[in-house]
């Protein structure tokens, strides 16, 4: 009540009222903060064309049609300040953009926004009504069986898998043609790796994505169905819980150590061993290799999930890794033949688009490292190699060698390839590789021990994404730890332990009890 | 008070009719204005489109005895070029308002074609977007004087958009069947048609003037030509693309 006067008495006063904590924006300022942070990529003119803009896919937004992917309102509309904000505050997750929220204080960030919607006459443009659309609240029973069979059920019927594919991976039929509106080939986003969507993980996220589109690219707006009652808003939700549940409950945290528990019976070498499914899983995030010519900005393979199992003389790793296609694959060729286009090559011969086979590498040291020092990640050195495993869709085949930098892979003879089990199926990769524990080549083939803390580095290609040599995806050094047996005496110990504990407790007790029975003589003896 | 309200209403209704029965420029010679004709003439070897691979979407398959094709270059057989889109680009008093039809343009989503292929519209009137094929078809609008837009249509259904601004052209394209592309030319006014079956156009109803008359192609760009008006007669302007 009575703030409710004192806004009356505001509203009267002669004077403007400010509407929000902060002054108004100052394009002025925020000039000055995009050319600092934000004109690299986006260019001087916010045309998306900075210096470092022709390495990266997607490209850095284009602000001058004024056509943004994350907004509120419906397709086509421009996004409210807040839309535009969140992408700045949160970055887009799976992209280039990083979050400025811990970069730039609140008041950077909004004068940004003033001044990068002085790019597009569409902002001042006044007929222009940005009105975010109502959205509902999420109905209840997200998790239920009920819930997701009828997500699924109109996640079919409404074309979804069209694009990303019938178990959600970007791998449907439409995949390969797809484009951005300046006709830069763009992935179905793989549902499930939520925490690279650009608007936000939550079912929420998806399900405001389905009612306004990506604006730019091939994703639709799902709104004129609910107008005209082909599905009811509540479906449209159960399609985005459907969605959700694809992707793991929290995006995998990155832990150093894979642990290996040691099996009692032999070694899962299928794929689909059911086995595995008891193992836990870790994920390893890849990135494209930039160090050395020709690099590569565009890798597909986001990371890999590794599990590892080992038995008294044996070890099994299992490789799963999402992959659009089981390449070498035709359809992808002109979607390959765009990404070579996009991507600014640095080599003096630029790469012809080909019909390249997928490939994994595991790679170790040649020997466990007594101390911290390793080999160099990045395959190795001529002097100091590294042992790999390398992995090909075609042939499909797995080889052990030793790799002596990039350019250098010296394939072991010998019996000495690892066993190797894949299979591909909606978009992923699942490969089983084996070996024994020792071998006879003790100089170049790592001579696994449980116990020991061994060095492991993943390298992953997506044939039909142009990746061969060394454009390629590749992660830092992790560890590969083969848990030992628990041996009888770590049960045994504490029971003994505490046996001993009480027996020389009940000892002090019982003798204390007796020298208090005696009477003055133990103390007299003692002070004497 | 009541009584002149309703007087007031009454008057302005008859001079709101009025007004717009004054501005309507309705095609025909029957409200006078001249008549610009023409046919678009082809000349070259004539290219071949490319066959469209429909195995993927089988219903619209069906809708074939033939292997469909891409629509980018329609020759007639009378050696004319169909789809070519010619308008009014200058020459029009800016003050002049035309008024929108209440006629929807319709475009068809019809064996996972577009049809038609190239079509106008003026601004603010409907577009009505069909799909008849029943199977999910997206339409994006990729306009960029215009907002642009992008539905899903994963049944038999139409949707209606308007567009705010006058754009030569408006390129919708299907994402989920890369080949479907239509252009859609926006214009302030109805001075305006597309070349068919027999490659000729007319634009009726022209008030006395030098106008700028393009033509506009998919793939051959545009030609202009300058037409004089004096009254309400009929002049030909033919316009000639040769083969890249």
């Amino acid at each position: 009540m009575v703030s409710g006067l004192l806004l009356l008495a505001l509203r009267a006063a002669p004077f403007p009222i400010p509407h929000s904590p902060f002054p108004p924006q100052d394009t002025t300022r925020g000039k000055a903060v995009y050319v600092k942070w934000c004109a690299g990529c986006h260019g001087d003119k916010g045309a998306g064309d900075g210096p470092a803009a022709s390495r990266m896919l997607p490209r850095p937004r284009d602000f001058t049609g004024a056509i943004y992917k994350v907004r509120t309102t419906a397709s086509g509309q421009l996004p409210t300040d807040q839309d535009v904000l969140r992408s700045i505050d949160e970055g887009l997750p799976g992209t280039a953009m990083p979050a400025w929220k811990d970069r730039l204080s609140e008041r950077e960030r909004r004068d940004v926004l003033a001044y990068l919607k002085t790019f597009s006459a569409f902002f001042q443009d006044t007929s222009q009504h940005i009105v975010p659309l109502t959205f509902s609240k999420e109905p209840g029973g997200a998790t239920s069986a009920v819930a997701l069979k009828v997500g699924r059920q109109f996640y079919d019927s409404i074309g979804c898998w069209k694009c990303h594919g019938k178990a959600g991976r970007g791998d449907g039929p439409s995949a390969p043609r797809l484009k951005t509106d300046p006709g830069e080939p763009i992935f179905a986003a793989d549902l499930h790796e939520n925490w690279r969507f650009r608007g936000g993980a939550g079912t929420a996220d998806i399900y405001r994505r389905l009612r306004t589109g990506l604006d730019g690219t091939p994703m639709p707006s799902f709104s004129d169905l609910i107008d005209q009652k082909f599905l009811t808003d509540e479906q449209l939700w159960r399609v985005a819980q459907y969605v959700r549940s694809l992707s793991p409950e929290r995006a995998p945290e990155v832990r150093d150590v894979i642990h290996a528990p040691r099996l009692p019976g032999g070694l899962p070498r299928s794929p689909d061993d059911s086995a595995w499914a008891r193992v836990e899983r870790y994920w390893f995030p890849l990135v494209g290799q930039v160090i050395r010519k020709p690099r590569w900005f565009a890798p597909a393979v986001a990371g890999v999930w590794v599990q590892a199992v080992h038995t008294a003389d044996s070890l099994a790793l299992r490789l799963e890794w999402d992959d659009r296609s089981e390449s070498p694959d035709t359809p992808w060729l002109e979607f390959e033949r765009r990404v070579l286009d996009h991507v600014t090559s640095d080599d003096s011969v630029p790469a012809p688009a080909d019909l390249w086979p997928d490939g994994i590498a595991v790679q170790f040291p040649r020997s466990i490292p007594a101390g911290m020092e390793r080999p160099y990640f990045l395959m190795g050195t001529a002097t100091d190699p590294v042992y790999q495993w390398r992995w090909t869709s075609m042939p499909r085949q797995a080889v052990a060698g030793l790799a002596r930098g990039l350019s250098r892979f010296d394939v072991l003879g010998g019996g000495s390839a690892p066993g190797a089990g894949a299979r591909f199926a909606d978009g992923q990769w699942r490969l089983v590789l084996t070996r024994a524990l020792a071998t006879a080549d003790t100089a170049n083939e790592l001579q696994f021990e449980a116990g020991r803390a061994i060095p492991v580095a993943f390298f992953a290609w997506d044939g039909s994404n142009g990746e061969h040599d060394t454009r390629m995806a590749v992660s830092a050094w992790y560890f590969l730890a083969l848990d030992q047996p628990t041996p009888p005496r770590v049960y045994l110990s504490p029971v003994v332990a505490m046996a001993v504990t009480l027996g020389l407790g009940m000892l002090v007790a019982v003798r204390a009890q007796r020298r208090a029975g005696a009477g003055g003589d133990g103390g007299g003896r003692s002070r004497a | 008070m009541r009584k002149f309200g309703s007087l007031a209403a009454v008057v302005a209704a008859v001079l709101v009719v009025a007004l717009a029965a004054w501005t309507r420029q309705p095609a025909g010679n029957a409200q006078g204005g001249a008549t610009v004709t023409g046919k678009v003439k082809f000349t070259g070897a004539k290219p071949t489109n490319p066959p469209i691979d429909m195995t993927e979407e089988p219903k619209c398959k069906a809708k074939y005895t033939t292997t469909p094709t891409r629509e980018t270059v329609v020759v007639n057989p009378n050696g004319t070029l169909a789809n070519v889109f010619v308008y009014v680009k200058s020459g029009l008093p800016a003050s002049a308002k035309y008024e929108t039809p209440k006629t929807a343009v319709l475009i068809d989503q019809d064996g996972c074609h577009y049809r038609p292929h190239v079509l106008g519209i003026m601004v603010g009137q409907t577009l009505e977007i069909k799909n008849s094929d029943g199977i999910l078809h997206n339409i994006k609008a990729k306009g960029v004087k215009n907002r642009p837009f992008n539905i899903s249509q994963p049944t038999t259904m139409t949707s209606t958009r308007t567009f705010s601004a006058p754009e030569v052209m408006v390129p919708l394209e299907c994402n989920v069947h890369g080949w479907m592309q239509a252009y859609l030319g926006v214009l302030p006014h109805p001075f305006y048609a597309i070349t068919g079956a027999d490659g000729s156009f007319t634009i009726k109803g022209l008030p006395p003037g030098t106008y700028t008359i393009e033509a506009w192609h998919e793939k051959y760009a545009t030609q202009t030509a300058t037409v004089t008006i004096a009254g309400t007669e009929s002049k030909t302007q033919d316009f000639t693309f040769a083969a890249k």
